[in-house]
């Protein structure tokens, strides 16, 4: 996962587009807004539309409530880590 | 076409101006999909694997050209039959020993899913190692050139750099391009395909040694 690690937990990447998002916006606009490849904002908003943070109307993308929460949360010091193995 | 023959073809190489077998594969950039990339040119490589000299001096000249084509709209994704944890590992070390940060996702291709479905490993060189291959892929996801070396020797990132030139002025101007060409100089118009066109060729104003031959400036 790129975004969001096993404890539910966003990272930076995460952070960047949940802030691009406060108010509707296009996946074009994210990436402008964030300086973050288009490629790589199409995975994030993809992953955080399964974790239910950012909802979709039409062809804009907008933090859903639990995104604003997540979002607004510190930062961990364990940012996108998987389980040890 | 028949099924089976379909089948067979699919099973082999991927064809140019054919649609690029698509997937979703671990990279070091997160999951990712083909279709992530839509809208822009992809320049899909491999190299044989992590941690060997030939590949370090090749990533090294691709994140030097990834500014430039980034400016060309293109996006660099490489791959090799090693896990996300080697590929991080290696990354780190080109940055400590090279001072080259890699700017690119390099898919962790283990199970040799993309390997398989784009015909990057060659038996003949190695069963376990895939070739270097080089899929460009233009933003409606077709692919347009395939290129594939050895696993001794590196590629020339200067002629992919001229490779997407000559696709993209191609692309814009419906042209085709000589050998060697670099972008400034003349391109070759496509031949007539009628008498009359080729009379008229000859006295288009072009630079035409003979009625199939024309070449001008952009």
């Amino acid at each position: 996962m790129a975004c969001i690690n096993s404890t539910g937990e966003i990272n930076d990447m995460a952070r960047k587009i949940l802030a691009a998002i406060t108010q509707p916006a296009s996946l074009e606009q994210v990436a402008l807004l964030s300086g973050t490849p288009l490629y790589r904002i199409r995975s994030g908003v993809r992953e955080l539309l399964q974790a239910g943070l950012v909802e979709q109307k039409d062809q804009l993308y907008l933090a859903t409530a639990a995104g604003f929460a997540a979002h607004s949360k510190p930062v961990s010091n364990n940012p996108a880590a998987s389980p040890a193995k | 076409m028949d099924t089976a023959i379909q089948e067979k073809v699919h099973s082999t190489f991927p064809r140019l101006n054919q649609p690029a077998p698509t997937f979703e594969v671990e990279t070091t950039h997160g999951t990712l999909r083909l279709e992530d990339f839509q809208g822009s040119w992809v320049i899909l490589f491999s190299h044989p694997a992590d941690f060997t000299p030939v590949c370090t001096t090749e990533f090294v000249a691709f994140a030097q050209i990834a500014p430039e084509l980034k400016r060309r709209g293109v996006e660099l994704l490489g791959l090799s039959i090693d896990s996300t944890y080697s590929h991080i590992a290696w990354v780190r070390n080109i940055e400590k020993n090279f001072d080259v940060k890699i700017p690119f996702p390099i898919i962790a291709d283990l199970n040799k899913d993309v390997a398989t479905l784009y015909g990057m490993v060659m038996p003949g060189e190695s069963k376990t190692e895939t070739s270097r291959c080089v899929f460009v892929i233009d933003p409606k996801g077709l692919i347009r050139a395939m290129i594939y070396y050895p696993l001794t020797t590196g590629r020339n990132t200067q002629e992919i750099l001229r490779l997407i030139d000559a696709l993209q002025t191609s692309d814009k101007h419906s042209v085709a391009t000589p050998a060697n060409w670099k972008p400034g100089e003349k391109v070759i118009v496509p031949p007539p395909k009628t008498t009359e066109e080729a009379e008229i060729r000859m006295t288009a104003g072009y630079e035409t040694p003979d009625w199939y031959f024309s070449k001008k400036s952009l």
